[in-house]
């Protein structure tokens, strides 16, 4: 099945898309759920449980002297949010901000702290479902992104979704390029 | 009688700790020799132990209960003049104050009391005891007053259990008038027959709290009477026809029991005798009200099961009601799961005129509420005046609203300034100085997180002052000062601050001495000339200490960088002044609270800033004349005396601006860590209270940022955090000389 959003057209497995039309049970209680959202010609998911909202592009108040990927921070509802574009922070595609380019506001809760931020991307695309056995490993070389947030790769069709881990995402203490 | 008491608990903790401020309050406010002592003060005293040996017994703290006691057996032969308050005692009982403050802090936390404290407290009052006791009775054997409370209790429970007379019980007291001078403390089985009057209920008293006290006093069984109790048809809801014997296990004195009766003592038969003491001695026997006293075992008889209607139990057996803190093993228990839950929340007393005020501000908030949406249901061009005029009511209210909740949090300052009587007679003693401590301004309400907070650093202060700043006795003397030392604690508003002082007629700080000191530590480079303010900022640096000695009170070093880290953390500011023999004076600045701030706005290209209102010092257009250039491009702007660098925003953020021209331009002048600067802006945009959000909650602290705010609009606005952006600005000047050298 081929989906057209925008100018992308991504396959989504076949089997799983049944799946939704014939017994949606299935569909939701198998697997972990990933949402999956596209970064220039680039798939990735995150957990489905870690997504706060979708929200549209809206200009953030800059935040001076931090990363050229902090975007600034926004009023989510009373609450301080800051904004960083997945696009420069993992250095693929182009930088617009067009009308389906989204903020996807993930949050962490662990005992110690929890974090809400929103990240820049593309575009959203599907939700995936993904059995523990069908996630593999990333391949030992890497790309632009590091390592330690890739959770895993996951063939859909004919588009391999990389995984991310929401954990790595939210964790900016390694990043000394932010406090300058 | 199933009442949860554990949702009391809190309750109980908060008033007991109240309790132990006055207690030490009004200990503190004893003369040094004590036999001139106000009798109020006393009461006050006894009072405060009171109430908390009677919440602690209804609780099922036996461990306080117990300790209590002591302390108010002694009081009480204070009370009633047969004892002075000598020092000794004063000292005794402030320990104790602190013992048990301890005890009902760790019941607070769910954690078991732990005895080793309170024991030898209770062995020493009991010895203080006795001794008075000896010189009243010679023939008491003195082993009894230092004989562990606990075991007497326990043992002459066992021994009443078994209906056996014990020898420790009877034998110390064979007389009993001795026995009610020194306010025995040996357990005694009382019997006490209570018939009151049929219209003891109308009269506003309920039998049952007068049980529930004496329960306060020790074990007690109660057996009711219902013999007298009418058939239905003719009972009379509002009157009582219930009779009780009650059985008393307890170490307190026959007064104590009758105070318990002392309301209605008018209104009932009252009977009181000491059974366990019978066997011994039959003098002992007292009667209180003129009536025939009725042989024990009648009342028993009286009580036929069949008749026995209680509306309390649904039994039909002998209505015996042992009431729960006889089972200490199982309060203790469930007191301990309650109190884990309940200690994380702290809460807070509020006069009730603040809470008034803040329902009749909700009040009229509704009625401007209603009036604008009936506007609004049908609006008319004509009525838009009636708009503006309700929109401006609306605005009113909210910012009444909004000062009134602050307020709530607003709490005078005595309660950090309380403890410090107490320190200063501990260190007098422990240090060997005279003085004494004056407080001003007590009631400067602030906010009670801030409070919370700036507790620790002002000890620290007021140690220094007393370790540091006070000389000894002969070296005031020498120097022509009275022999006693002063520290003044003040407080007051200024502005949208509250201003803290603490101030000491010592020696001063000694200028040369602690440059020395940074010279040595290599906090500061040799040749580096300071003028005496930033000689005297050094001593906040880490790892800073002139005390030549390390004593217990101060002179590790470890403080002062905490005390100021502490006062930035709340946003305040700390400055000393000292003059060389003449004393220093501490003044700590905090903002009144946390939550809401006094903001300029400023714009500076697209971007709106916030500056804290305390931190300006004045704005101002540039006359270009007043600018000069120095030390390599750095701008200074000379401002009367002073020369204040320029620090344009848009540079020190990397942002666009619309003016990068000095001439003419806006400089806000502020001041953070007594350092000035001045910030070259856009625009001067309006001033208003923000409400400060973190940014580090979901993101992380900005250096020259100390948070974010919501616009009226919505839009996020920044808070600029001044002495974080001189730092900043200062060690970004440095890199770039560095980066230069290095090209």
């Amino acid at each position: 099945v081929d989906l057209q959003i925008g100018n992308q057209t991504i396959t989504v497995d076949e089997e799983a898309s049944n799946n939704v039309e014939l017994e949606g049970i299935d569909f939701i209680t198998s697997g972990n759920q990933y949402l999956t959202f596209i970064l220039g010609d680039e798939h990735y998911g995150v957990d489905i449980l870690s997504v706060k909202e979708i929200r549209g592009w809206e200009n953030p108040t800059l935040i001076p002297n931090s990363a050229d990927y902090v975007k600034g921070v926004i009023n989510m509802r009373g609450v301080i949010v800051p904004i960083l574009d997945l696009r420069i922070r993992f250095d693929v595609g182009e930088l617009t901000y067009d009308a389906t380019t989204v903020v996807i506001v993930l949050s962490m809760e662990s005992s110690e702290r929890s974090c809400t931020m929103g990240f820049v991307v593309d575009a959203v695309s599907d939700v995936l479902n993904a059995e523990q056995n069908e996630i593999r490993p990333a391949p030992p070389f890497h790309g632009n992104i590091q390592p330690e947030y890739i959770e895993g790769l996951v063939n859909v069709g004919g588009n391999v979704v990389t995984l991310i881990h929401v954990d790595q995402l939210l964790n900016l203490e390694d990043e000394g390029a932010v406090c300058v | 009688m199933a009442i949860d008491l554990e949702q009391f608990h809190q309750v109980y903790f908060e008033e007991s700790l109240e309790g132990l401020d006055l207690m030490e309050q009004a200990l503190l406010s004893i003369g040094e020799d004590g036999t001139d002592t106000d009798p109020e003060t006393i009461n006050t005293i006894f009072r405060a132990a009171h109430s908390i040996k009677g919440g602690s017994g209804t609780f099922g703290f036996n461990a306080i209960t117990e300790f209590t006691h002591v302390l108010e057996t002694l009081l009480d032969e204070a009370r009633e003049g047969k004892r002075d308050l000598t020092r000794n005692m004063v000292e005794l009982l402030l320990k104790s104050c602190d013992c048990l403050r301890h005890m009902i802090e760790k019941l607070q936390a769910g954690e078991a009391v732990d005895e080793s404290e309170s024991q030898p407290l209770i062995a020493a009052f009991e010895q203080m005891l006795a001794a008075e006791q000896n010189a009243h009775s010679p023939t008491t054997p003195p082993t009894t007053g230092t004989q562990n409370h606990n075991e007497i209790l326990e043992d002459s429970v066992d021994t009443l259990l078994n209906g056996q007379s014990s020898e420790k019980l009877t034998t110390p007291q064979a007389n009993a008038n001795s026995q009610e001078d020194s306010a025995s403390r040996i357990t005694k089985l009382w019997r006490i027959n209570f018939r009151p009057e049929p219209q003891i209920l109308l009269t506003g008293n309920e039998p049952l709290r007068l049980f529930r006290e004496l329960n306060g006093f020790g074990e007690l069984n109660v057996v009711a009477d219902v013999s007298n109790v009418p058939v239905f048809a003719q009972l009379t809801a509002d009157e009582c026809f219930i009779h009780w014997t009650l059985d008393l296990q307890t170490d307190v004195s026959e007064e104590d029991i009758l105070e318990v009766f002392d309301w209605v003592i008018d209104e009932c038969q009252l009977d009181i005798q000491c059974l366990s003491e019978q066997d011994n001695n039959a003098d002992s026997e007292q009667e209180i009200e003129s009536t025939q006293p009725e042989p024990v075992d009648n009342t028993v008889k009286l009580i036929s099961p069949a008749k026995l209607i209680n509306p309390a139990m649904s039994e039909s057996e002998p209505t015996t009601v042992t009431s729960e803190p006889a089972k200490p093993t199982v309060a203790k228990e469930s007191s301990q799961n309650t109190t884990t839950q309940t200690s994380a929340n702290t809460s807070i007393r509020v006069s009730i005129d603040k809470v008034d005020s803040l329902i009749n501000l909700v009040g009229e908030l509704v009625i401007t509420q209603s009036m604008l949406s009936e506007l609004g249901n049908n609006f008319e061009m004509e009525k838009v005046e009636r708009l503006s005029q309700g929109l401006e009511q609306l605005l009113q209210n909210t910012k009444e609203l909004q000062e009134s909740v602050m307020r709530i949090r607003m709490l005078p300052i005595s309660f950090a300034f309380n403890r410090f009587p107490r320190m200063i007679r501990d260190l007098a003693a422990k240090t060997g100085k005279k003085m004494e401590l004056k407080l001003n301004g007590e009631q400067t309400e602030l906010d009670k997180t801030v409070m919370e907070q700036i507790g620790d650093p002002l000890v620290h202060l007021v140690r220094n002052a007393i370790d540091h700043g006070l000389e000894p006795a002969a070296d005031r003397i020498a120097a022509g000062k009275t022999e006693t030392g002063t520290v003044h604690l003040d407080a007051y508003h200024q502005g949208g601050n509250i201003v803290i002082e603490i101030s000491d007629d010592g020696r001063g700080l000694n200028a040369e001495k602690i440059l020395a000191k940074a010279r040595e530590k290599g906090i500061i480079d040799a040749a580096a000339g300071l003028s005496e303010a930033q000689i005297f900022d050094l001593i906040f640096e880490p790892g800073f200490s002139t005390a030549e000695v390390v004593s217990d009170i101060s002179g590790r070093g470890v403080g002062m960088d905490v005390v100021r880290r502490n006062i930035k953390q709340l946003g305040g500011r700390i400055e000393v002044e000292s003059a060389k023999g003449k004393g220093s004076t501490f003044k700590i600045h905090l903002p009144l609270t946390l939550a809401i701030l006094d903001g300029q706005l400023v714009r500076v290209g697209e971007e709106t800033y916030i500056i804290p209102l305390i931190a300006i010092v004045e704005s101002l257009q540039i006359k270009s004349d007043l600018v000069n250039k120095v030390t390599g491009n750095m701008q200074l702007y000379r401002l009367r005396e002073d020369n204040v660098p320029i620090i344009p925003i848009y540079q020190e953020f990397g942002i666009e601006a619309d003016n990068t021209e000095l001439e003419n331009g806006l400089l806000v002048v502020v001041e953070g860590d007594g350092q000035k600067i001045g910030l070259l802006v856009d625009d001067l945009l309006a001033q208003q209270q923000v409400v400060i959000k973190s940014l580090e909650s979901n993101y992380k602290s900005v250096r020259g940022l100390s948070g974010a705010t919501i616009l009226g609009d919505g839009s996020v606005a920044l808070i600029l955090d001044v002495p974080g952006l001189i730092t900043r600005a200062s060690t970004r000047s440095r890199n770039s000389r560095r980066r230069n050298k290095a090209a």
